[in-house]
């Protein structure tokens, strides 16, 4: 085999779309996975926007392998009894060109690696890579991998081998790499039949739902999830690394609790186990983001930590399509001028900054660390929920009491400072508003 | 809902084992050790003490989410690779 213009390390979103990108504009393209195909070591926490698709997959609804659209997002705070929920549904989002979408990553990858072998790259799968090469002024020029006689070399390697990206780490592009800017999502999938889960969740045909929550983690820091498949719902956590190490309940424990919840239990009884999951989250944002290129090499995906972890807004696989295609079509560019140093693949980072990709990491820049704060996760559920139950509750013969009076009552007895609270609302606003 | 112990749990996930372990553990290293953070955060409960002090680990139904090495605090005990091609986790298809 000759030297390919272009290795892209990692058959997920990211890879599959900078290697479609690259490939379709002419460039000799080989793709590697280090699965048996494309998705197979790759789980989230359910569900993608693909509208980042339109333009090189036209119609992408058609094609894709979705397993419900979703029309109602819930947004829950939990407490050990109680259940504050905003539940927004909506029509327009269960028609093209629909919205978000619950899919199982291994059926969703490897549809999307196709249309990278159909533009003419090549994927090998079951190849792990084991490094980079470099040339002697230090650039990268290629990948080693454990197949035999496995070193491929390239004029441009693009990273896109996940969370954990030992290729950007190796290439120096992390300064450090910290457990606190990582969660830890641990997931259930549980089937059902698919009437049971239309008449639990109040949905239709391909309708789906998806619940976030907060407060449902114990000592935790972190969030919960519930969301429907076609024939199966999916129960998980996600729960920050460093608090899990600090404590003694394990991560099948904190799902179990989440499971016997009475607000989540109905939903999900009789359920039968179907697949047990893990997959780590690169939480932090522009907190932990590496340096996106080096001589030869370019970062993208989860690699780059470009991963949305903002609360009301959980997002990654858009990020991941998003960072690859501009990879890929900062690739074609950089070959065509002869350039592929840092210098020449400038344009990746200029794509980044100039696109949702990176300007919603900077306006969202305090967004991850203020949902996960102790005040958001371990106060804030209790007193919204105190404060609906007051509100609700009628008292009689008792009058009914101001708002004004419950709020500042349920605040002093969630133990929150009003000045904690005005911060708190501040950042909110800068990062929300 | 039906009971399940956590090892009934861990078998509704493929694991395709190669004969060599991609992450070793040096045990030695875990005696000196009183917090052991991978125990409690190893989502497949892959990390467990022994009586004379140091931790046993089985790699084969790693979901390689990297956890352990992560918030390991001893240096040198944990070395982490990802499985040969082909091998390791493989999540369910439709």
């Amino acid at each position: 085999m000759s030297d390919p213009d272009v290795i892209v390390v990692g058959g997920g979103p990211a890879g599959s779309c900078a290697a479609i990108v690259a490939a379709r504009a002419g460039l000799s393209v080989v793709l590697l996975e280090r699965g048996p195909f494309p998705g197979s070591k790759n789980m989230y926490g359910g569900v993608v926007y693909p509208r980042i698709l339109d333009d090189l997959i036209p119609n992408w609804w058609e094609e894709a392998p979705i397993q419900r659209w979703v029309t109602r997002r819930a947004t829950m705070l939990l407490t050990e009894t109680q259940a504050l929920t905003v539940d927004f549904r909506t029509e327009a989002w269960g028609k093209a060109p629909y919205n978000g979408a619950t899919a199982y990553r291994p059926d969703f990858d490897a549809w999307l690696a196709g249309y990278a072998e159909a533009a003419g790259a090549q994927v090998l799968t079951s190849t792990t890579v084991t490094g980079l090469l470099r040339d002697d002024k230090g650039a990268v020029v290629g990948v080693t991998t454990d197949r035999p006689d496995g070193d491929l070399r390239a004029r441009v390697v693009i990273a896109c081998d996940g969370v954990n990206s030992f290729l950007a780490k190796e290439a120096g592009l992390y300064e450090h790499t910290d457990a606190k800017h990582f969660t830890l999502g641990v997931k259930e999938t549980l089937a059902l039949p698919k009437e049971v889960i239309d008449e639990r969740f109040g949905v239709r045909g391909r309708e789906g739902v998806d619940i976030e929550i907060v407060g449902c983690t114990g000592g935790i820091n972190g969030g919960g999830f519930v969301y429907t498949n076609l024939d199966t719902v999916a129960v998980g956590v996600v729960l920050k690394l460093t608090k899990l190490a600090a404590q003694a309940t394990r991560p099948e424990q904190i799902i179990a609790n989440l499971k016997g919840h009475p607000a989540i239990a109905p939903l999900i009884e009789g359920g039968e186990m179907k697949e047990y999951s893990a997959h780590l989250i690169p939480e932090a944002g522009l907190r932990m983001m590496p340096k996106m290129t080096t001589d030869g090499m370019m970062v993208a995906g989860d690699a780059a930590a470009l991963c949305l972890a903002a609360g009301i807004w959980l997002e990654g696989v858009n990020f991941a399509m998003a960072s690859g295609m501009y990879a890929g079509e900062t690739a074609v560019e950089a070959v065509r001028v002869n350039d592929v140093s840092a210098k020449g693949l400038v344009g990746y980072q200029r794509r980044l900054s100039n696109t949702f990709v990176l300007k919603d990491h900077r306006k969202l820049r305090r967004a991850p660390e203020l949902v996960l704060s102790d005040r958001v996760q371990h106060l804030y559920p209790q007193m919204m929920a105190n404060i609906a139950e007051r509100m609700f509750r009628v008292d009689n013969p008792e009058p009914k009491p101001g708002l004004r009076r419950i709020l500042r009552q349920e605040r002093k007895r969630a133990g929150v400072r009003r000045r904690h609270l005005w911060r708190d609302a501040f950042t909110g606003f800068r990062s929300y508003g | 809902m039906t009971a399940m112990n956590f090892m009934e749990t861990m078998e509704t996930a493929e694991f395709r084992v190669h004969p060599d372990a991609h992450i070793v553990v040096d045990g030695s290293v875990c005696t000196d050790c009183t917090t052991r953070e991978c125990v409690v955060a190893c989502p497949a409960n892959l990390f467990v003490p022994t009586a004379d002090g140091g931790v046993l680990f089985n790699y084969e139904q790693c979901f390689e989410c990297g956890t352990c090495y992560l918030v390991c605090t001893q240096a040198g005990a944990i070395t982490w690779n990802y499985p040969a091609g082909g091998h390791g986790v493989v999540f369910h298809r439709t």
